[in-house]
């Protein structure tokens, strides 16, 4: 068997979710390669070849690949996909906009988002936003799968593969990118953060996170929302935290002002420690934190962020 | 144009799943079943470029049971014109429904196919990007704004940094995002008006596409639950016990 793994990046720095991706694939077993694209000064390529356990990296350096464009990005991996058992990718926006393209061209039928591998055909996933985790086996020859990265551990960067150039991509002239307005942050990002403080309709306005950054710059932590913070435009939509924006699992998850919708809970039940700040005794938030504390956010954010020194 | 709008019926949002007692999937029986939240963001974008004269023709599709005829009429009462059924097994896989809406875009020949980005059952994410790849046709997914030109539009997409925006080209797909649009509620006599728009019903085996499942579902169990922890008095408290006692801080 041989796995093939697209890495995911942003901004010159391999995304840590392509470490999980390749740990999942370790457990499914086989050569690992690992396919780099858009990587115009190679770092990504690299990094991506000092992941132990991976045999090869392939750097894809066509300038049509440059933007990760599905339209011609799928083409380049069912060119590949011959030589592959598996062919994986984190299930980040990057794999979940290419992945399918590519398994509807192999004619294969994609598994979404696995936190489990039981074996080379055999996956668990959850579905109902994490409400019930569903066990499936593929007759697929080629299997198409993105991985959740907090479900799987990170492999560790002891390795040294060999990088190989490929040059072997077309654009389809189908679409074109335009630009990125990205949001640009000192703070750790929020997938692979240690520690993340969330927001939610309770903060009642955008400029009151502002206290939450507060806090987020003294513990090293990144900042989150719920969908009802995004949807009442307190914050952008990549602060999203639940079933329909990021998947997170840190050491320490704040909710602050968070009700604990099931969609939100989904994003954030796996975290290790949970703290729920909320002045409603009854919000369901409460039955999934380790440590809650009914107050009122406003009197209890400044003085968490007292206390913290 | 036409613009053509899949739409899938699915368990309620707001309902609680509950997974049957002999692990072989959710319970589906008696629950209150309604419009993926997602397709109804793409039913109402259709409305909004009909109503700004960049679309003539809204044909909603569903695959599926008889009772997806139902959710043909959601779509219908918000303001499609036309309903398409397709009648279907309940657990037809993503890639069978890409084949099958690819049957309907050869018959119809919409300009634009508007689709949720996923569906809050499966929570798969594949059916808009699949049917882009058997058509050959562009993708735009995960979009908050679309703006259409001819043969092109510029659809902005919501991705893991921020914003990314890209043109495409007409025809495309776009799977749609949360904060495209908040969706319209169907009006009374809209929903009256809705019974008596046409709705044509074909069977999934005379279109010619195999449907048949490639994923055989094994189990399908509940997650773990996780305790309740306690509750700490004041903020003194909480700081204590995450550096003492959880040594997370």
């Amino acid at each position: 068997m041989s796995i093939l793994i697209l890495c995911d990046h942003e901004n010159g720095q391999l995304h840590s979710t392509t470490l999980n991706t390749v740990s999942a694939a370790k457990q499914i077993g086989g050569n690992i390669h690992l396919l780099v694209v858009g990587d115009p000064s190679g770092k990504v390529a690299k990094a991506a070849a000092s992941i132990g356990g991976v045999e090869k990296v392939l750097a894809a350096t066509n300038k049509a690949l440059e933007n990760k464009l599905a339209e011609n990005l799928a083409p380049l991996l069912k060119s590949l996909a011959a030589g592959y058992s598996h062919i994986m990718a984190p299930a980040n926006t990057t794999g979940k906009n290419v992945m399918p393209r590519l398994a509807a061209l192999l004619d294969v039928m994609q598994i979404s988002d696995i936190i489990k591998v039981i074996d080379a055909d055999k996956f668990q996933r959850p579905i109902y936003a994490g409400n019930a985790l569903s066990t499936v086996s593929s007759s697929d020859t080629t299997k198409v799968i993105t991985v959740r990265g907090t479900a799987f551990e990170a492999a560790e960067e002891n390795g040294s593969a060999a990088i190989e150039t490929l040059d072997s991509a077309e654009d389809a002239g189908l679409s074109i990118y335009m630009k990125s307005e990205l949001s640009s942050s000192e703070r750790p990002e929020l997938t692979s953060a240690p520690i993340v403080i969330s927001g939610g309709r309770g903060m009642q306005d955008g400029a009151n996170f502002a206290m939450l950054e507060k806090i987020a710059d003294k513990l090293g932590a990144a900042v989150g929302a719920s969908r009802a913070a995004v949807d009442a435009g307190f914050v952008p939509n990549d602060y999203q935290v639940g079933q329909t924006g990021k998947v997170v699992a840190p050491d320490l998850y704040v909710a602050v002002g968070i009700s604990g919708a099931i969609q939100h809970l989904a994003g954030m039940k796996d975290s290790k420690v949970i703290v729920a700040i909320n002045k409603d005794e009854e919000a369901p938030i409460f039955q999934v934190a380790d440590y809650g504390l009914v107050s009122d956010l406003f009197d209890a954010v400044p003085e968490l962020e007292k206390e913290l020194g | 144009m036409k613009v053509l709008v899949p739409v899938k019926r699915v368990i309620d949002y707001n309902v609680k799943v509950r997974v049957k007692a002999d692990q072989s999937g959710v319970e589906l029986a008696n629950v209150k079943m309604a419009m993926n939240p997602f397709d109804e963001i793409a039913v109402e974008q259709a409305l909004r470029l009909k109503e700004a004269g960049k679309a003539e023709e809204i044909i909603a599709v569903s695959i599926g049971p008889t009772q997806n005829q139902e959710t043909i009429r959601t779509a219908l009462a918000m303001g499609a014109d036309r309903g398409i059924h397709i009648e279907a097994p309940q657990d037809i896989e993503p890639l069978a429904v890409a084949k099958l809406l690819k049957a309907v875009v050869v018959q119809e020949n919409p300009g634009l196919v508007l689709v949720g980005k996923q569906a809050i059952d499966d929570d798969c994410n594949q059916t808009g990007q699949m049917l882009a790849a058997l058509l050959g046709w562009s993708q735009g997914t995960f979009v908050s704004g679309l703006e259409i030109t001819g043969e092109k539009a510029i659809v902005i997409r919501e991705v893991d940094g921020g914003l990314e925006h890209i043109e495409i080209t007409m025809p495309a797909i776009v799977t749609v995002d949360l904060r495209l649009n908040e969706p319209r509620y169907a009006s009374l006599p809209n929903i009256m008006k809705a019974k008596k728009k046409p709705l044509d019903s074909q069977n999934a085996t005379d279109l010619g596409v195999d449907i048949a499942p490639r994923l055989t579902i094994l189990k399908v169990e509940e997650p773990e639950t996780r305790a309740a922890g306690v509750k700490v008095a004041n903020v003194k408290e909480l700081v204590s016990k995450l550096k003492d006692e959880a040594k997370v801080i």
